[in-house]
């Protein structure tokens, strides 16, 4: 019986390299739709290096999810359909304006910074090699982000007030960040994840010590929302997926 | 009006017959610097409406791996516009300047960024065709006489040849896959072949700025020699993975040692660059949106520059 629980685990493990292939996938193309809309060169130039580093972080962790249980990571990427996706509702919402986005943007690399550092502990040598890379990436995403809010809150009345929107708007999706299913958990007990639970209160400093800096006050209503991990998307996502998934949709099967 | 030599243009001019750079803060003649703002923000502000085409494909990118090398082609790109944009301003230009010159109409980019990116066969002939017609005519600025421009082009040109490959690399594909993907390849051929061979220009006898540029080395070959060179280099490619060149009259000349080929249809060139292409109003209207759309976060970042400063 060693076998099965083998196989179980094993398929355990690539459902998790690919929900964290999924978090950086989506938002990967979330930030591909700012390419020549940014409000400068440079920070067109900028958006899409850090689109780039999503990217290749969702291709390598499904990459391990391949090797783990076969298929590509295109089919993982274009032939899921959204109740089969399993990423964080943050990272799935319209990119919204740049004080939005850079606020979303923050709020997860504040969230990656601890996560990913710890996830290089993993047992996992593969997950632990992943993390190990994306930890420097993420060091200079949540350099970047932290300028911007600070930049945007103490900028001008019309960038602090728009920074103070994305605040209240994006609030609710920050509990899924430390949220644990069975799946995680069997995965925690072999040091193989990260307990989500146990970053929230480093996060929760290092966010609201940085907001309140910047002249922004945390929404004090609790309202949270969240379903990602379940597949139970926004709306959202589903016209995300219509407009990435359109080739291999429309061509099955093909190269390119 | 006497005829006189200052000690500045005679200098200039042994520059320039000897093959040494014209730098920032050497004497030039104002038409020279005129002719150089004009060229090089035309080709800094075609870098960045080039980015458009391309853009409507990057969010449907057929795979991972495609997404990834567009959207880093796209990048390299826009550095290639910031790079220029610099290049512009050590003649004493800002780039606010240009960019509002290019809002109104003053400035141009190039016409072939009017045609749009229906396909994703035309992120492949755009990579092959338009950034291999583009590296042709950089090569030959390499070697222009002002300094940073040719600086600029250096390091241009090394990462176009990347471009051109990865743009080819498409079309391989395709030709090698199912009938609708040939179809596609081939019907991005015909759209695209055209066009390219426009962006090298009018004929040399037709060309507005050819001659003088051509003294003052800003220009270093022919626009029919460069359309010739590019012509040269295709059509085997093309004719390797099985694409056929939409050109009754394209065939091998023994004797000139080049392929023959029909006439550009000038009135189409016309029609394009003075505005009636299909997408001159989108590009130009998408730039200004995302100009003005992020008007306030440029705000925001001067406002906080100046709070950051002591005193201020
Ligand atoms: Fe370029
Ligand atoms: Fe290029």
């Amino acid at each position: 019986m060693s076998e099965q629980i083998d196989t179980n685990n094993a398929d355990t493990l690539a459902r998790f390299a690919i929900r964290l292939g999924d978090d950086a996938l989506i938002l990967g193309q979330r930030l591909c739709e700012w390419s020549s809309n940014a409000p400068t060169l440079e920070e067109d130039l900028a958006l899409s290096n850090v689109a780039l580093d999503f990217l290749g972080r969702a291709r390598m962790l499904y990459g391990y999810a391949t090797q783990i249980r076969g298929g590509s990571e295109d089919e993982l990427a274009f032939t899921r359909d959204e109740r089969q996706y399993e990423n964080l509702l943050l990272v799935e919402l319209p990119r919204g304006d740049f004080a939005y986005t850079m606020l979303r943007q923050y709020l997860l690399d504040a969230f990656e910074d601890l996560y990913f550092a710890a996830l290089t502990q993993s047992t996992d040598p593969t997950l632990a090699a992943v993390a190990a890379k994306t930890v420097k990436e993420v060091d200079y995403h949540l350099r970047r982000s932290t300028d911007w809010i600070r930049r945007l809150g103490l900028g001008t009345e019309e960038s602090h007030q728009r920074l103070q929107n994305a605040t209240d708007e994006l609030w609710g999706y920050v509990d899924e960040l430390f949220e644990t299913d069975t799946l995680e958990q069997g995965l925690i007990k072999q040091n193989i994840a990260v307990d989500r639970a146990d970053l929230q209160t480093a996060w929760c400093k290092r966010v609201t010590e940085l907001l309140s800096a910047s002249n922004i006050s945390v929404p004090e209503t609790p309202w949270q929302v969240s379903g990602g991990r379940r597949g139970l998307h926004t709306e959202h996502l589903g016209h995300l997926l219509s407009e990435m998934q359109y080739m291999q949709r429309a061509h099955p099967g093909q190269q390119w | 009006m006497q005829n006189t030599h200052t000690d500045f243009e005679t200098q200039f001019e042994r520059k320039i017959d000897a093959e040494e750079k014209i730098e920032p803060k050497d004497w030039m003649p104002e038409a020279y610097r005129k002719n150089l703002v004009r060229q090089i923000s035309q080709h800094a502000h075609s870098e960045v409406i080039g980015m458009q085409p391309e853009g409507n494909w990057l969010t449907r990118a057929p795979s991972l791996k495609r997404k990834c090398i567009l959207l880093a082609k796209i990048q390299d790109e826009g550095g290639h516009g910031l790079y220029l944009y610099s290049a512009a301003e050590t003649l004493g230009v800002t780039r606010e300047e240009l960019v509002e010159a290019l809002h109104e109409g003053r400035a141009k980019y190039a016409s072939i960024f009017n045609y749009p990116a229906v396909t994703w066969a035309d992120i492949g002939a755009i990579g092959w065709l338009v950034d291999g017609a583009a590296i042709v005519n950089q090569i030959s600025l390499q070697r222009t006489s002002y300094g940073p421009y040719a600086r600029a082009m250096v390091r241009i040109c090394k990462e176009e040849s990347f471009h051109q490959r990865q743009g080819y690399e498409i079309m391989v594909k395709l030709a090698e896959g199912n009938a609708a993907q040939k179809a596609m390849a081939q019907d991005a051929m015909e759209r695209w072949w055209w066009p390219s061979l426009m962006m090298f220009g009018p004929h040399d006898a037709e060309s507005a700025h050819s001659a003088q540029s051509m003294l003052w080395k800003i220009k270093r070959q022919s626009n029919d020699n460069l359309r010739q060179k590019f012509v040269d280099q295709t059509v085997p490619q093309a004719e390797a993975i099985g694409l056929t060149i939409p050109d009754k009259d394209l065939k091998w000349n023994e004797a000139r040692g080049h392929y023959d080929f029909g006439d550009i249809d000038w009135d189409e060139f016309n029609r394009v660059v003075s505005g009636n292409g299909p997408c001159n109003r989108q590009r130009l209207q998408h730039h200004v949106k995302a100009h003005e759309d992020g008007a306030w976060v440029r705000d925001a970042m001067s406002a906080y520059a100046a709070r950051q400063q002591p005193n201020a």
